[in-house]
């Protein structure tokens, strides 16, 4: 766990925009670099409190991954309340306010050798694209990389570059679905569990990783399980109000657990009792 | 550590030449009932109060506490806050002691809090052992909480003319040779404290039909007992339980900005986890809406979940939450029923 200063627990330092980049409608990417030249030093799926002072702060996972940082960082954010409303105002050369890293994120180790297979939902993917591309970027360290991605409509698609890029590179299994198409949409048309039936996989030797919303989590375990892939195997990035971000303001507890200490990333084992969990 | 003696007499003039270099705290009356605050006069303290409505929590962790100073425009980094004054606090009771080390665990474990943990360097208790029950609604006898022997700079118990004072810490002992003209106790001074101990003893009940240490087990198999359903049908949600808890600690977090829109503040005050947005996160999901969930968290909490973090138990039987509660729930019947 990181140490911080105790007088600064809850002191944000000043960071500045470098980039934004409208990802659709609703979802902004911001790269964001921290003063003095240090570096975030995040794990994947480790996440930031955003401040704008006068109008608040609020957990944002880190959408970008460690190993292509060069001193600064992405965070993807939905525009939902007054902050990222505000947020989304923002333009290069402006400041906001950041705390962390927190939390614990994916273990690249445990996941090494494997085969690895990601199912995103949605904005779930700005998490979980922090781990896929550190993979990417650590690609001989793995088995199969396969990514799952589901939106409800073709327009709330993130990252469309990037998923070209998946899509096009020879070890990489990519599948995208929406819920409903378009009179444009030439893609897969289902929820993200209809791509289950399109690959096989060696499940003793795969770890899942997975982030959405809290219904996707239900049918997507029900698919991984099916598949026989252990408990132990299968990660998921859960969301909660992590108002403080180091155990300490209780928003975010999840029945005996703190999001903000225990996860944001739970193995499935360690949930799986956990009736607030999902 | 050492026993000493000071005369009830002379208990004005330690509380004063405290007051000297010290802010003083410490139980007073309001309207019927007794609240710690500020003393001005030492005639004012009222070591012989029955409870308090709020606990002496509010001296580490206040109803609302500045964070920080910013500045809305500009580049200019916030400004840490961090208000801390020394304080004496007379008369904390033995639970509302048990009930300090809880909060001393959860603002020190993982990333200490420097808003809790100075004022908390900066302060010195002195407690005060109960020797009547303060009413029906308390159970620190069958909590464990009905004495203690640490946690303390310096404990009083009345002897009738001269209270006993236990020295808990150095620091305790120094004040207490600084400001009071105490004695050091003979052996017939500790044979009065003992009898006074143990007859305190048998006027207190049990209210727990369980021991405090199955506490943990029975709520781990509570879970999905009826109770929650039961008792959410009359809880009225409305978070007093948390208000006056002393071992409650969650907050929520405020940005304030003065008229100018030029500086603002960022604040923390009590946050209740009974209240229905608690939980609820920015895209709209609630993961404990139902009443029901609210409350058997509530009951989790104080009887498992800060035990596995903190290695002590959430309630302490300081009886606070029954003595408000609208909808007349108590933990003493919660705790029995489960243990049914």
């Amino acid at each position: 766990m990181t140490q911080i200063a105790e007088e600064l627990l809850y002191l944000p330092v000043m960071a500045k925009v470098l980039e934004v980049e409208s990802l659709t409608e609703l979802e902004k990417l911001f790269l964001i670099q921290l003063p003095d030249g240090h570096s975030l030093g995040n794990a994947p799926g480790q996440f930031v409190e955003v401040s704008l002072f006068g109008i608040g702060e609020a957990p944002i996972s880190v959408s970008s991954s460690p190993s292509r940082s060069n001193g600064a960082f992405e965070l993807c954010i939905r525009r939902v309340g007054d902050l990222t409303n505000a947020l989304h105002t923002l333009q290069p050369g402006d400041t906001v306010g950041i705390r962390g890293p927190f939390g614990h994120g994916f273990s690249l180790e445990k996941m090494k050798g494997k085969d690895i297979l990601f199912a995103a939902g949605g904005l779930g993917l700005a998490p979980l694209r922090s781990l896929i591309n550190q993979v990417l970027d650590e690609r001989g360290s793995f088995g199969r990389v396969i990514i799952l991605y589901g939106t409800k409509q073709p327009k709330e698609i993130l990252f469309k570059e990037e998923l070209q890029e998946w899509a096009d590179r020879k070890d990489v299994e990519f599948h995208l679905t929406v819920d409903r198409g378009d009179e444009t949409w030439r893609g897969n048309v289902g929820v993200i569990t209809t791509l289950f039936s399109k690959i096989a996989l060696n499940s003793r030797n795969t770890v899942a990783a997975i982030c959405g919303p809290p219904i996707m989590y239900r049918f997507v375990l029900m698919e991984l399980m099916g598949k026989g892939i252990p408990e132990t195997q299968i990660y998921l990035s859960l969301e909660r109000r992590m108002k403080c971000g180091v155990g300490k303001c209780g928003h975010c507890q999840i029945n005996n657990l703190y999001c903000c200490l225990d996860g944001p990333v739970f193995k499935y084992s360690q949930i799986k009792g956990v009736e607030e969990a999902l | 550590m050492s026993l000493w003696i000071i005369d009830k007499s002379a208990m004005a003039t330690f509380v004063a030449n405290v007051m000297g270099d010290y802010r003083v705290v410490g139980p007073k009356a309001k309207g019927p009932q007794f609240a710690f605050d500020e003393i001005e006069d030492p005639a004012e303290l009222r070591l012989d109060y029955n409870t308090s409505i709020l606990p002496p929590k509010k001296y580490f962790q206040p109803q609302e506490e500045r964070l920080m100073t910013f500045k809305r425009n500009g580049d200019s980094a916030p400004e840490a806050v961090i208000e801390a004054e020394a304080t004496v606090i007379f008369g904390v009771h033995t639970c509302d002691l048990h009930a300090m080390r809880v909060l001393d665990q959860a603002f020190t474990q993982n990333f200490p809090d420097a808003h809790y943990l100075t004022r908390r360097r900066q302060a010195l208790l002195i407690g005060i052992e109960c020797l009547e029950p303060c009413d029906e609604h308390s159970f620190c006898k069958s909590m464990g909480t009905l004495t203690i022997s640490e946690g303390y700079d310096l404990h009083l118990t009345d002897l009738g003319d001269v209270y006993a004072v236990d020295v808990g810490s150095e620091e305790g002992l120094t004040l207490l040779k600084t400001y009071s003209d105490a004695r050091l106790a003979t052996e017939s001074d500790m044979q009065q404290l003992n009898r006074a101990l143990s007859a305190k003893w048998p006027r207190f009940p049990y209210k727990l039909e369980l021991d405090v240490d199955e506490l943990p087990a029975l709520m781990s198999q509570s879970y999905n007992n009826p109770i929650w359903e039961t008792l959410a049908e009359k809880c009225l949600a409305c978070g007093t339980c948390n208000i006056v808890c002393p071992t409650c600690f969650c907050f929520n977090v405020y940005d304030e900005v003065d008229l100018n829109l030029e500086n603002g503040e960022r604040s923390r005050r009590w946050d209740s986890c009974m209240l229905d947005v608690f939980a609820r996160v920015a895209g709209g999901e609630n993961f404990r809406e139902q009443r029901s969930a609210r409350l058997r968290h509530r009951f989790m909490r104080k009887g498992l979940y800060l035990v596995e973090r903190y290695k002590h138990l959430g309630c302490v039987g300081c009886g606070r939450c029954a003595r408000l509660c609208l909808a007349d729930i108590s933990p003493i019947n919660v705790f029995n029923e489960l243990h049914e």
